[in-house]
């Protein structure tokens, strides 16, 4: 198996909240879809072809300075849980990481993580680099995953087309290969049912959402991954420059939706912050879909000074945390285990008291 | 809900609306049957993520519809627009040129572009680097090396790299 230990900084740094708008913004991420002009893409290339892609882009890794000491984990010769565990880590995507029940693995599957960036082989791009960053940080993100590309464009050769641009296998990822997302928190927007609006106003600027766990669209915990939709047509610089604008008017509305919540409903405000604060410190068993509900409420309530002493990397941590993989690894059980529940209960409460005694 | 009137089990997706004689017959058909038919059901397509714009190029795109019938193959990969329009996903980088039409009215629906405006990118086989851009790289590369350094409290790495970038500078 590999070892998960050596992975820099557990790979979680993004999760830290010591970056920019941290009580609204978790992370910042920027995707970089690249392929190999030599090679056929995804669902056309051979799993000998997918070999010699993650070779020949390791290889380029080792003689970059930002990657020299990159670790390598080949997703196609660990276990599922393993998989998932990095899956949960927002290290690698659902996809890649063949987590669902009916999907497999597939040959040459592997992620190439350094300290500032990493980058996903054979995902549905050859490559796809990535840069996380903690807080509202889309410049800082940028900057770091724009240096790996650049670094390694010198020393492969990418699929690049004079009028299209970066050339990639689905045709909503042409031209600039570019994917920002920041995963935000909207309490109040759901709330007070804005949320809706708020949306459907982002879609017609061209911007998109999903959610941070599982499948497609559905969103727990009120964490909203916001998004540029295109990437054809527009500098990189004017991507983020809209993506950022909209998220500050985002985070105006969610801001106002708080002070209305504070000034309108005082009491069921606390009343609900307290109860999930509460539970989250005290129950015996929990799943996940609750665990990150509650986690909702709690950190409103750091957001609006009710529980100002909850720190909010703490409460990020336990996103991650209470996660199956990772509970069933800290917990020493198998993915399937069927008191799940209660272990992840018992993680959550133990993370409280450590804080509470500090 | 609708059974499909062929074969009176499954859901019907598709509504035909053929011209019989001087009459207009409609029939209620499952996926299955209307393809038997040689009508392609939107249902299908729309399995990809692409499935919807795909459907729609299919009814309206006359090159794409041009370009399938023509029976275009990508001389490198061996994809037909049929693939593509099975999977959602372009072959290699020589099926953006093979089909670049058909995948232009498609750009235009995606992303309202057709032309990309951002970073440019030349191979690395097509030109050396200049001495300039060779000395830029080497100089962004020690400053995050020297970044890294300082982050993870390595001082004296850090100083030999700063006195590198120092020499690296008066260049």
């Amino acid at each position: 198996m590999t070892d998960l230990a050596l992975i820099p900084d557990g790979g979680m740094p993004w999760l830290d909240a010591s970056g920019p708008q941290a009580h609204l913004v978790l992370s910042t991420r920027i995707r970089l879809a690249r392929n190999l002009a030599a090679f056929p893409f995804w669902g056309r290339n051979s799993p000998e072809e997918r070999e010699q892609v993650v070779s020949t882009i390791v290889e380029a890794a080792r003689q970059m300075p930002g990657l020299a000491d990159a670790a390598v984990y080949r997703l196609d010769s660990v276990s599922v849980a393993t998989r998932q565990w990095l899956s949960e880590r927002q290290l690698v995507s659902r996809d890649l990481a063949a987590v669902a029940r009916t999907s497999r693995v597939r040959t040459g599957a592997a992620l190439l993580l350094g300290r500032s960036a990493s980058a996903m082989i054979n995902e549905e791009d050859h490559l796809r680099l990535q840069g996380l960053r903690s807080g509202f940080a889309l410049d800082a993100a940028y900057t770091v995953t724009d240096r790996v590309d650049g670094e390694l464009g010198v020393r492969l050769s990418f699929a690049f087309h004079p009028e299209f641009g970066y050339l990639t296998a689905c045709p909503t990822n042409v031209g600039t290969g570019l994917r920002a997302s920041v995963l935000i928190h909207l309490p109040a927007l759901v709330l007070t049912r804005e949320i809706t609006k708020v949306l459907q106003g982002l879609a017609q600027v061209g911007l998109t959402y999903r959610g941070l766990f599982g499948e497609g669209s559905e969103v727990l915990g009120d964490l909203f991954q916001l998004s540029n939709q295109t990437t054809l047509g527009k500098t990189e610089a004017e991507l983020l420059d809209h993506l950022s604008r909209m998220v500050r008017q985002v985070m105006e509305y969610e801001e106002r939706a708080r002070s209305v919540l504070r000034r309108d409903a005082p009491a069921a405000l606390e009343d609900r912050v307290w109860r999930a604060s509460a539970v989250l410190r005290h129950a015996r068993t929990l799943s996940f879909e609750e665990t990150v509900d509650l986690l909702s409420a709690v950190r409103l309530g750091v957001g609006t000074q009710i529980l100002p002493d909850v720190p909010l990397y703490m409460l990020n941590r336990i996103l991650v945390l209470a996660q199956t993989a990772h509970v069933a690894q800290s917990a020493g059980v198998n993915l399937e285990d069927e008191a799940m529940p209660e272990h992840r209960a018992a993680i959550v409460r133990r993370m409280f008291e450590e804080v509470g005694r500090k | 809900m609708n059974t499909c009137q062929a074969c009176h089990e499954r859901e019907a997706v598709v509504r035909l609306t053929e011209v019989v004689g001087e009459d207009v017959v409609t029939v209620h058909l499952c996926g299955k049957c209307a393809a038997e038919r040689g009508v392609e059901s939107d249902a299908e397509v729309v399995q990809t993520p692409l499935g919807a714009f795909l459907a729609a190029m299919g009814k309206g795109g006359a090159p794409m519809a041009a370009a399938a019938a023509s029976g275009a193959v990508c001389e490198s990969c061996g994809a037909t627009l049929q693939d593509f329009r099975a999977s959602g996903r372009v072959g290699c980088a020589r099926c953006w040129t093979t089909f670049e039409r058909p995948l232009k009215d498609l750009l235009r629906r995606l992303h309202g572009a057709t032309r990309h405006t951002g970073e440019g990118y030349t191979d690395a086989s097509a030109r050396p680097l200049t001495e300039n851009e060779a000395r830029d790289r080497k100089r962004d590369a020690l400053r995050e090396d020297l970044r890294l350094a300082v982050e993870a409290e390595q001082f004296e790495r850090a100083a030999e790299l700063r006195d590198q970038l120092r020499v690296l500078d008066t260049q």
